[in-house]
């Protein structure tokens, strides 16, 4: 079968930030929150250490669309990392908009250790705006 | 003579655990005594604990298998005291160690035994809902795991025997009695569930359908009788409605159980919605008469039961069960508060049993020369929360009164602190160091990777197909051994993994499971265990973030655990083992607020020898309770106090610092630094070291906008009322109205603060007391007398205070009426019962107003960098099992700083805080984080990029034989990465989340 003809799901690659999204994304599960199974974790200790380049890297390799998460602005668990990481999104999102990704592609959010739910629903939103935008091949090598 | 470094803890259960742990992680020799084959006690049993649906054996079983492992803890289970003599500091107590006819050196945990046996014996653990063999572990993750044979049940067939490759079956094992000299003694004995057939109008153990909540607990559990599957015992029907009975053997005299078990609200409210989870179709039903959710976060808890899984709460008591004989179903005739009787059929009935003493107190009080309480609870006063009435034995837990599991861990704590400050001149004399075994060299190897994937009960297993996630995570590069475990996270699993890394040679480790965020540190200490370097590990959470949230879609789920399984082994193929530096700790202690729980903490260090800098933003210590003049045993809080702060300011090794506060905290766990501006006219700065902080900020009362707060003379907040009832002497008091829940449980401050119904029976017993004519009402919406308390509920009912219960959307109204010149007080309230509104004319109008957290809490938890919770208190690391302890390594919460709470619980805490504390000031030195920057010198140009975003200052520009290079000061590097990332030459790497390895996990999209 091409892959053409199977039915496609989109593949989300999530940086979450250890102390705040990615406990949230665990208490989402505790919780027993649905989501669709579409995202993929990547635990980094705070979204200040998500690199630009990684989220070119996957869009490069094929990832359909890369949520970062980190804590909400002044609850950092290392002060001002999330902030970093924000300047730096708003950049980046711009460069690939000229590069004819869609803004949909890149995904920011906040959620907070306690924000299971938020995280089940920002899933969920992504989910669906990926899927509205159908496969990522704009950067992708062949 | 010198006093033992030594300390005997009675019972195993969370408690006792907590307790061993925290006294052996700060230099005391425990020995753990529990009765039972193994330690875990009750929650052990519990399926998922309040509020946060936590699962309760994952989050134990770290704590367990941390006890069972630690080198200053022996366990001695089977056991019993026999007798104890001596007095503090020196105790020598004889145990009796029953033979569990299986030798414990050689016992591997494997269980051939018990799948051979062929006896079928009822299982306890399961509340005899299930079978198993005559020799058994009470539960699968048992600590110590090693079997037992139950010697009324065994045939002496010799199956066992033959079958046992270990060569551990004993038949003719003898008891021993062994001796202990121990300095300190710690009563932990937990607690019996009442026995719901007394209470024989509701027809346990004649109604097959009639169930009493532990053993539903045991129904809901994953590990339980049907594997979660919530079946009714006479027929293996789904149950569609459930019926809760609350209060079976609480708050009833006929049964001599006249207290609140505390637990049962919300313990049963739990039920109800994981019983909803498990299945959409079921109905619940629970019957109480108040809605006792008084704890942190309890009221969202409720709220979230009712709107969101429809649990329907209604508040009469039944009277009695009936079994329709055709299907079993079981009728319930009850009386809602309209007065109207209604029979209803439901499938299944559920009855929540209260907490009772446990039958092992008296004995014990005998032997340990103790005193009991009425009830046959461990005797404690306000004050010494934790003491018994014989110094040198503390008790904790709900060996002394119904709690809940966090109060139950505070106590814990607090015990040891009591026991730290008796033999803190003792300290260390009798403890081991842990040795390691060398670490194995693994640079330049390639890499051998090992995979160990859970199934963890059913929650993984359940969903996904782990058989078919192991065969695949063989296929994948340097997988050299990938193996299933029914829990990776049990004491019998880490000598596996142990075993495995020799076996196969492995140099790299990934647990296929939970959370990192809770197990890590375990898996890494096995690992460390076995010669290897901590960081050689990777996990894939596989069941908070797969099976739990893709609970449907088996075939999507098991799909999600392969991808997670192959980034974790590109992850793996790429990390390397990294140092952790040894930091020097400063042996002094800073606590931020001077009230009742900065004072009981400030002192508790001082005993056991810590300096310590007391912050307090008035010109004066004692916070909110210079406010309290009395308790509900009627302590005297003032003289109290006034002992405490003569205390404080006498101890040489306490500094306080009055009108002060915070300005800038920097430095991390062991060497904090801490700049105080101090407020004496000019304003002076002042630079503080120290190794821990606790936080003791406190509560406020709030300031009423509502019934004419100060606007009218004669309405008064309860505080306001104690002083008036202390000063004044021989008041007349006329009609007293009180009302509950001002500015609590409402929109602006959506939580209960705890202490109010304990105040106003206090109080409206003194104005009783005062003035026998005077009347008092109080108009509540549930009445919270938790615990023993509720015998002053009692109490108060019977001198003649009426209770009147409000609805929220129905409240009490305040009018001014004028009569004969002047003006009267009007409240006017809707009574449930007689369906109408009653009107009392007050002389008083006493407004129970709401505790709420100071202002300045948001600064300082900024500062701190530790979390609120959204009603402005401090949040703790972990609800049920960390209480007191902050995410931030080496700062502390107590006190009404972390929620509304009574005196006692006030005291517990700060001295669980200090406990905590110690387990990190007792230490020469602790580790820093292996996981830290480093500069590549050859890339970077010294651009000063990463100097701007780091907000540790942890990176300086260095001057080097090749130019200048940017330098990380180790001590100072969190870890955040934030430079990593910015760097526009990649010259700065984050060691354990590198861009190589974070490149590789991106590149495994399929």
């Amino acid at each position: 079968m091409k892959p053409a003809e199977k039915e496609w799901t989109p593949k989300i690659l999530a940086f979450l930030c250890n102390w705040c999204s990615y406990a949230g994304a665990d208490l989402a599960g505790i919780s027993r929150m649905q989501y669709p199974p579409n995202i993929r974790v990547v635990r980094v200790p705070c979204s200040g250490r998500v690199n630009p380049y990684f989220i070119i890297k996957a869009l490069q390799r094929g990832w359909d669309g890369v949520l970062v998460s980190g804590c909400h602005p002044g609850d950092c668990h290392y002060i001002s990392g999330n902030l970093v990481a924000r300047r730096r999104f708003a950049v980046l999102k711009d460069l690939l908009e000229y590069l004819g990704i869609e803004s949909g592609r890149l995904n920011f959010s906040w959620v907070s250790a306690a924000e299971g739910e938020k995280f089940a629903t920002v899933v969920k939103e992504v989910v669906e705006k990926v899927k509205a935008l159908g496969p990522a091949e704009r950067l992708v090598k062949r | 003579m010198d006093k033992l470094g030594s300390v005997m803890v009675i019972g195993g259960g969370v408690a006792g655990v907590q307790a061993s742990l925290d006294l052996a992680d700060s230099n005391f020799k425990v020995y753990l005594v529990d009765s039972l084959p193994s330690i875990g006690g009750t929650m052990a049993q519990l399926d998922k604990t309040f509020p946060t649906n936590d699962c309760a054996m994952c989050i134990l079983a770290p704590k367990l298998v941390a006890a069972g492992r630690h080198q200053n803890i022996s366990l001695l289970t089977n056991a019993n005291l026999k007798h104890v003599e001596g007095k503090a500091g020196h105790f020598k107590a004889t145990l009796t160690r029953r033979s569990r006819r299986v030798d414990e050196d050689k016992c591997t945990g494997c269980g051939v035994c018990a799948q051979k046996c062929p006896v079928e014996a009822l299982d306890k653990f399961n509340e005899g809902l299930s079978k198993g063999g005559a020799v058994y572990v009470r539960y699968p993750q048992a600590v110590p795991l090693i079997y037992i044979i139950n010697k009324e049940k065994c045939l002496g067939c010799g199956i066992c025997e033959e079958v046992c490759k270990a060569g551990a079956i004993r038949y003719d094992q003898k008891d021993e009695e062994l001796q202990l000299d121990v300095g300190s003694i710690i009563l932990a004995t937990g607690f019996d569930e009442f026995d719901p057939s007394l209470k024989t109008e509701y027809g346990y153990g004649r109604h097959l359908n009639v169930v009493s909540s532990i053993e539903f607990e045991r129904l809901l559990s994953a590990s339980g009788p049907h594997a979660g599957l919530v079946l009714r015992p006479s027929d293996g029907d789904i149950p569609r409605k459930i019926a809760f009975i609350q209060c079976v053997g609480s708050r009833d005299a006929t049964c001599g159980t006249d207290y609140c078990s505390s637990v049962c609200c919300m313990y049963a409210t739990k039920e109800a919605v994981i019983a909803k989870e498990h299945m959409n179709q079921i109905e619940p039903t629970i019957f109480l008469m108040d809605v006792r959710a008084y704890g942190k976060d309890f009221d969202k808890y409720i709220e979230r039961a009712e709107n969101e899984y429809g649990v329907r709460f209604v508040r009469c008591r039944v009277s009695s069960i009936e079994e329709v004989p055709e299907t079993r179903n079981l009728k319930i005739k009850y009386e809602p508060e309209d007065g109207k009787l209604i029979q209803e059929e439901f499938n299944l009935v559920v009855l929540t049993v209260g907490i009772k003493p446990s039958e092992s107190n008296k004995e014990l009080a005998e032997k340990l020369g103790v005193e009991l309480d009425k009830f046959g609870f461990f005797k404690t006063q306000t004050f010494t929360p934790i003491s018994t009435s014989k110094p040198g034995i503390f008790v904790c837990g709900v060996a002394s009164s119904p709690k809940d599991i966090p109060e139950t861990v505070t106590q814990a704590s607090a015990a040891s602190t009591g026991v730290g400050e008796l033999l803190a001149s003792a300290r260390g004399t009798l403890v081991k160091k842990k040795e390691y075994p060398k670490e194995r060299d693994v640079r330049g190897q390639p890499p051998r990777i090992g995979v160990f994937i859970c199934h963890c009960g059913i929650n993984i297993g359940g969903v996904i197909d782990v058989p078919s996630v192991v065969e695949y995570a063989q296929t994948l590069p340097n997988v050299v051994h990938a193996c299933d475990n029914l829990y990776t996270c049990s004491s019998d699993t880490q000598e596996i993994v142990k075993n495995r890394i020799q076996e196969y040679g492995l140099n790299r480790v990934i647990v296929a499971s939970c959370s990192p965020r809770t197990h890590e540190p375990l898996f890494q200490e096995t690992i460390k265990e076995a010669g290897l370097n901590r960081y050689l590990f990777e996990m894939a959470n596989i069941r908070d973030q797969c099976s739990w949230v893709h609970m449907h879609d088996h075939k999507a789920a098991t799909e999600k655990a392969k991808d997670l399984m192959r980034m974790a082994v590109a992850k793996a193929r790429e990390i390397e083992p990294l140092e952790r530096v040894a930091l020097g700790v400063t042996r002094r202690g800073l606590v931020i607020g001077g009230g009742l729980a900065g004072i009981t903490a400030a002192l508790a260090l001082a005993k056991q020898g810590f300096e310590v800098d007391l912050i307090e933003k008035n010109k004066e210590l004692g916070g909110f309770l210079r406010k309290i003049h009395y308790t509900l045993e009627n302590d005297d809080t003032q003289e109290y106090l006034r002992a405490m702060i003569d205390n404080v300011y006498s101890n040489e090794l306490i500094k306080v610092f009055l009108n002060s506060k915070v300005e800038n905290v920097s430095g991390y766990v062991g060497n904090f630094k801490t700049t105080v501006t101090l407020d004496s006219g000019s304003e002076v700065k002042r630079e503080l070291e120290h190794g821990i902080i606790i936080v003791a900020t406190g509560g406020e009362e709030y300031h009423p906008n509502e019934y004419l707060y100060g606007k009218d003379h004669r309405v008064l907040t309860q505080l306001e009322l104690e002083n008036r009832i202390t000063v004044a002497a021989d008041e007349k008091f006329g009609n007293v109205v009180m009302i509950q829940c001002v500015g609590s449980r409402n929109d602006e401050h959506p939580y209960c603060s705890r202490m109010c119904c304990g105040e106003a029976v206090k109080n409206s017993l003194k104005v009783k007391e005062k003035d026998p004519e005077a009347n008092v009402y109080v108009l509540f919406r549930d009445i919270r007398t938790y615990g023993i308390m509720e015998e002053d509920y009692k109490r108060a009912r019977e001198a003649g205070v009426i209770f009147i219960r409000y609805e929220e959307e129905n409240k009490p109204k305040l009018a001014k009426i004028k009569s004969e010149g002047k003006e009267d007080l009007q409240v006017s309230v809707f009574e449930p019962i007689i369906q109408e509104d009653i009107i009392i004319d007050a002389d008083l109008l006493v407004l129970s107003a709401a505790v709420i957290p100071p202002q300045e809490n948001g600064t300082l938890a900024k500062m701190l960098k530790v979390p609120l919770n959204e009603d402005g208190f401090f949040l703790e690391a972990h609800a049920k099992l960390r209480p007191v302890d902050f995410a931030t390594e080496g700062i502390f919460v107590c006190g009404m700083a972390h929620s509304p709470k009574p005196i006692e619980e006030s005291i517990s805490q700060a001295k669980a805080a200090v406990s905590r504390a110690c387990t990190l000031l007792t230490k020469d030195t602790i580790e820093a984080e292996g996981i830290i920057a480093t500069v590549n010198p050859n890339r970077c140009t010294a651009c000063e990029l990463c100097m701007l975003v780091c907000a540790y200052n942890a990176i300086e520009i260095e001057e080097t034989k090749r130019g200048k290079v940017a330098k990380v000061n180790s001590a100072l590097c969190k870890g955040c990465g934030a430079c990593a990332a910015t760097c526009r030459c990649s010259a700065i790497d984050l060691k354990g989340f590198t861009d190589m390895q974070m490149n590789l996990i991106i590149n495994t999209l399929r």
